[in-house]
């Protein structure tokens, strides 16, 4: 298939009110509205969504794998920055 | 359940349920034709869904036909056991695939038919057809706009693409007139409120196709030649074939389950 032609989209998904779109994977599309199609076709099958958004795969700035070390292993010993450390009354439910 | 046809004595009501579900039957069982042979993965499940809708409207129907009729048939009995003639489709429908432009043309032509006439349809008198439209109409509408969006990307595309696409305008427009025809026998239905006159929905279709045709840069024919008979089971050689493929299981192995 002609890259240039029929390029790839990136497809998200928002399947409740109050949720963020998510990503639930790609399709080839020749433009933005029949990529919008495609993803209604191919993703939302079984009842997954209330909203699609596509974006072109070429417009995603993707962080590199071999930056990973740097990136995110300083993170792994600043335990202190998950909400663990104190009591959520029972009233407040889910956050 | 046997193997023989049945035999019907199609009221008004019936011979009218009847069209409609043979339409959306045998324009299903064409679309699944592509499943697995479409020219791109992702219109491959497009044309399965409109597929797969067809087929669901066709069941709601004959469901209700069976109601109708009142001997206790179901909506296999009328799938699968009418013969050619017995059957209520227009000739648009059962028309081969062709290429992938003579499919989306057949889509956009029927569909700019039948979407208007579920839209209206839903304020039917017959609470069975207004229910059925109401659900029709949402998928229909989605069917016109994925046609429609191919018919133009394909008219306004490259050189190959409009010649195909205009050819195939060119051969199937003559089958296009056939949905709006009046039928006498359904002159008491429409007076009742329970059919729409198809006839009456003629310049809303005038209006998608040229509407579509201008955005697709492709030029409307403006033959004459209209081909009809399907309602009155008058049917192209195609459709004993489609039945050939879509009976065989029932007619050799009566009540076959699985």
């Amino acid at each position: 298939m002609a890259e240039a032609k029929i390029p790839l989209w990136e497809v998200f998904i928002r399947s409740r009110n109050g949720l963020a779109h998510k990503h639930v994977g790609s399709l080839h599309a020749a433009d933005a509205g029949m990529a919008l199609q495609a993803a209604r076709d191919v993703y939302t099958r079984r009842g997954e969504g209330l909203s699609l958004w596509v974006v072109p795969s070429a417009a995603i700035v993707a962080s590199d794998p071999a930056d990973k070390e740097m990136l995110f292993e300083p993170t792994a010993s600043k335990i202190y920055r998950h909400p663990t450390f104190y009591e959520v009354p029972d009233d407040v439910g889910h956050m | 359940m046997s193997t023989t046809s049945i035999a019907l004595a199609e009221s008004p009501l019936l011979a009218l349920v009847l069209r409609r579900a043979d339409d959306a039957l045998i324009l299903g069982h064409r679309l699944s034709e592509w499943c697995g042979h479409a020219p791109m993965l992702e219109e491959d499940i497009a044309l399965a869904n409109i597929a797969l809708d067809c087929v669901g409207q066709a069941r709601a129907l004959y469901e209700y036909a069976a109601q109708v009729d009142g001997r206790g048939l179901t909506e296999d009995d009328f799938a699968y056991r009418r013969e050619a003639h017995q059957y209520r489709n227009c000739l648009l429908v059962e028309q081969p695939n062709g290429d992938f432009a003579a499919t989306i043309v057949r889509q956009v032509l029927f569909s700019a038919f039948i979407d208007p006439y579920w839209r209206a349809m839903m304020g039917s008198a017959d609470a069975a057809l207004a229910a059925v439209a109401a659900k029709a109409e949402k998928e229909t509408a989605y069917h016109l706009r994925h046609a429609a969006e191919w018919l133009i990307r394909l008219g306004d595309g490259t050189a190959e693409s409009r010649a195909r696409v205009q050819a195939a305008l060119d051969d199937l427009w003559p089958y296009a007139g056939e949905a709006f025809e009046s039928d006498p026998a359904e002159a008491g239905l429409v007076a009742a409120g329970i059919a729409v006159d198809p006839a009456s929905l003629r310049p809303a279709f005038d209006r998608t196709i040229a509407r579509v045709l201008e955005e697709a840069t492709l030029t409307r024919p403006t033959g004459s030649g209209a081909q009809s008979g399907g309602r009155r089971g008058r049917h192209s050689e195609h459709l004993g074939f489609i039945l050939a493929d879509l009976q065989y299981l029932q007619r050799a192995h009566p009540g076959a389950v699985w």
